[in-house]
């Protein structure tokens, strides 16, 4: 636990030496992703199918969505446990509007503002309350399903318009889905905010440190209420698309999601304790994760065996650049 | 370094060659259940292989999801239509959101049916019930009331709030529960999520709340097992019976111990046997699947589709101390 130079590194403005770019976390990444798709290639004849490949997509979109969101949530130092439980109360509130005989384009505002208010009412506990993330995310995530059950118990709601299945069944061009090219286009917003502008460094500044960020003029309670309505608001779009791709809404709708969405956030190169990581790495991981499950599904490997590789990956990925760094430490001194 | 690695590569090669030239032969049939892991599921894949054996020419993929959602199971269904199986015979976790992704299947030309939890009629060419939801509905008040001769209180440990099948025979049961079963009064249904933790900590509740609850009805295997040791754990034995769906091999030793009288199933051999071969019926045979058509399900007999094409194979199975050591053996 000595060994923490994820919070000593501000990696984001110095020009990196080429060195370090090839040793970068992302560079892993994209050695990881490459060789699990040409395992996948070598292990299955269907793999390397246009529409195997597009399928594959729906396994990670919405979550790696959220992640985007999350990752700057945790690099500023808190996280949001809530997620799934905004996406269940958010599709449980479309369902009543259905039931109203709303259209399209008032579902898609119902589910984006829900969640909007629901990461509001996160960053509202954190920032002005001075609570723990992690204690109201957890309260939250029990309200905001419980909420989702008291209204449905044990029915369904069904009977979305045709023209709603778009966003989670639709496609833009060919194989590629509107869930796909909504998260390259929101990737690219996040890469955006995160790395090029003045809001993203007051993020990481944050996360390095809070306090010398407070007092170096950084609003740091605005700032983390701001993100808290980010990541609710991009849990709403997943309600949207998730909601869309089931058509229909059940209470125990995307449960375990969470944790699927921090796991892609940690193994993008996030770090836990906040103050460091990339848009680039959360993609990435999202798409690992995603060719993982997909080539282990087509080997018709059980599902059980998918979860551990899933976290051998885990604990592979964020142990070996430690055991890499400390291995050249040893040899040079 | 190098040689080794062209070594894996066509190993890694032929043996892809090698699975595409096997599949192309046979006929695929992908036996999808709600979770892996189940001991019912594992015994109706038994079933399955035994009629694949008969067909001759089908293989069998077994498979299905760790958690049972319909997010995961969709997932699998995914992985499936990427494999161009010919036939998904499925026990859905959501009777609707599995709709979207069995129809992009049969768009593909993917034979789709149902069992034992079914899936709504436009996302599936049939369903087969293990049985017939009021029989079981009734079925498991009388198991419970039949020890029950001056009547009392009994209370329903189900699955998740969300089961299909579940909740469908609890409100068969419901339904009975006034005219043919006056003396037994349903205080409470609890929901235990087919998880051992939960079921447990649910039937503690239960057995808190109404000190005077005679049996508890649990229409899931891994509820009615989580019951029987909480009677069992608790000193309950004789003042607490459990009762509902049970595995004979999981359920055998509180058959023995006195904490359960009797726990009915139908047979999971047999229904995934049927299920292979209605799979089999339409996507090899070409035969059509709509109301009033007659199907063959090999040694266990045939079935008529009704009119939203579902079928029902045979009435629920008691197991009780005189036959439990000999069914125990089998599933």
């Amino acid at each position: 636990m000595t060994d923490t130079p994820a919070r000593r590194h501000i990696p984001n403005r110095l020009d990196k030496p080429l060195n370090a770019a090839i040793f970068s976390w992302e560079a892993l990444l994209v050695a990881v992703a490459v060789a699990i798709f040409a395992v996948n290639s070598f292990a299955s004849p269907y793999f390397l199918d246009a529409w195997s490949l597009s399928d594959l997509t729906f396994n990670f979109t919405e979550k790696a969505l959220i992640a985007l969101a999350m990752a700057l949530l945790i690099i500023s130092g808190e996280i949001d446990l809530s997620v799934a439980a905004i996406i269940a109360l958010a599709s449980t509130m479309m369902g009543m509007a259905v039931q109203a005989g709303a259209g399209t384009p008032v579902l898609v505002a119902i589910g984006i503002v829900v969640g909007l208010g629901c990461g509001a009412f996160n960053g509202l506990l954190v920032t002005r309350l001075g609570l723990p993330s992690i204690v109201v995310t957890i309260g939250t995530m029990s309200l905001f399903r419980g909420i989702a059950f008291i209204v449905l118990g044990d029915q369904a709601y069904k009977g979305y318009p045709p023209s709603f299945a778009f966003f989670g069944q639709g496609y833009v061009w060919w194989v590629v889905s509107f869930e796909l090219t909504l998260l390259l286009v929101a990737a690219v917003v996040y890469w955006f905010l995160l790395h090029r502008t003045s809001f993203g460094r007051r993020v990481f500044a944050i996360g390095n440190n809070p306090v010398a960020a407070q007092f170096s003029g950084v609003r740091v309670g605005r700032i983390k209420f701001i993100l808290f309505c980010l990541t609710g608001l991009m849990a709403g779009i997943a309600s949207v698309l998730i909601t869309s791709r089931l058509g229909s809404t059940r209470p125990s709708i995307a449960q375990g999601y969470e944790l699927e969405v921090i796991t892609m956030v940690v193994l993008g190169g996030v770090s836990i304790l906040g103050g460091a990581g990339s848009i680039l790495g959360v993609v990435l991981a999202a798409f690992i994760m995603g060719l993982v499950t997909f080539g282990l599904g087509l080997l018709n490997v059980p599902g059980i065996v998918m979860s551990i590789f899933i976290g051998l990956l885990l604990i592979i990925v964020i142990a070996l650049p430690i055991v890499w760094r400390r291995v050249r430490r040893e040899r040079f001194t | 370094m190098s040689f080794l690695k062209k070594l894996m590569v066509t190993a890694a090669f032929s043996a892809a060659m090698f699975v595409n030239a096997a599949c192309a032969e046979n006929v695929k049939i992908a036996l999808v259940v709600k979770s892996l892991g189940n001991g019912f599921f594992d015994a109706a894949n038994k079933g399955a292989e035994e009629a694949a054996k008969e067909l001759g020419d089908v293989d069998i993929i077994y498979t299905g999801p760790t958690k049972a959602t319909a997010e995961a199971q969709i997932e699998v269904i995914n992985s499936l239509i990427a494999q161009k199986v010919n036939a998904i015979a499925i026990s859905a976790n959501d009777a609707d959101a599995l709709v979207p992704a069995l129809k992009k299947a049969m768009d593909r030309g993917i034979t789709v049916i149902s069992w034992d939890s079914g899936v709504a009629p436009e996302g599936r060419q049939l369903h087969l019930n293990p049985s017939d939801t009021s029989l079981i509905g009734e079925t498991i008040i009388k198991l419970a009331a039949d020890y029950l001769p001056e009547g009392g209180d009994v209370a329903i440990l189900s699955a998740s709030s969300t089961a299909t099948n579940q909740n469908a025979w609890i409100d068969a049961a419901k339904k009975v529960l006034p005219e043919k079963f006056p003396k037994i009064n349903l205080v409470a249904t609890v929901y235990g999520d087919d998880d051992s933790a939960k079921s447990t900590d649910e039937a503690k509740g239960l057995l808190k709340s109404y000190p005077n609850l005679k049996a508890i009805i649990a229409p899931t295997t891994v509820g009615v097992v989580a019951a029987a040791q909480v009677v069992t754990d608790q000193a309950l034995i004789g003042k607490v019976n459990v009762t509902g769906l049970a595995l004979p091999s999981e359920f055998k030793k509180f058959i023995d111990n006195g904490a359960s009288q009797a726990v009915a199933l139908w047979n999971p051999i047999d229904l995934g046997y049927s299920a292979v071969y209605l799979a089999h019926d339409l996507a090899v045979k070409k035969e059509e699947a709509k109301p009033g058509a007659t199907l063959s399900i090999g040694r266990v007999g045939k079935v008529t589709l009704d009119d939203t094409n579902s079928a029902a194979m045979a009435p629920p199975f008691k197991f009780d101390k005189s036959n439990i050591e000999e069914f125990s053996k089998i599933y």
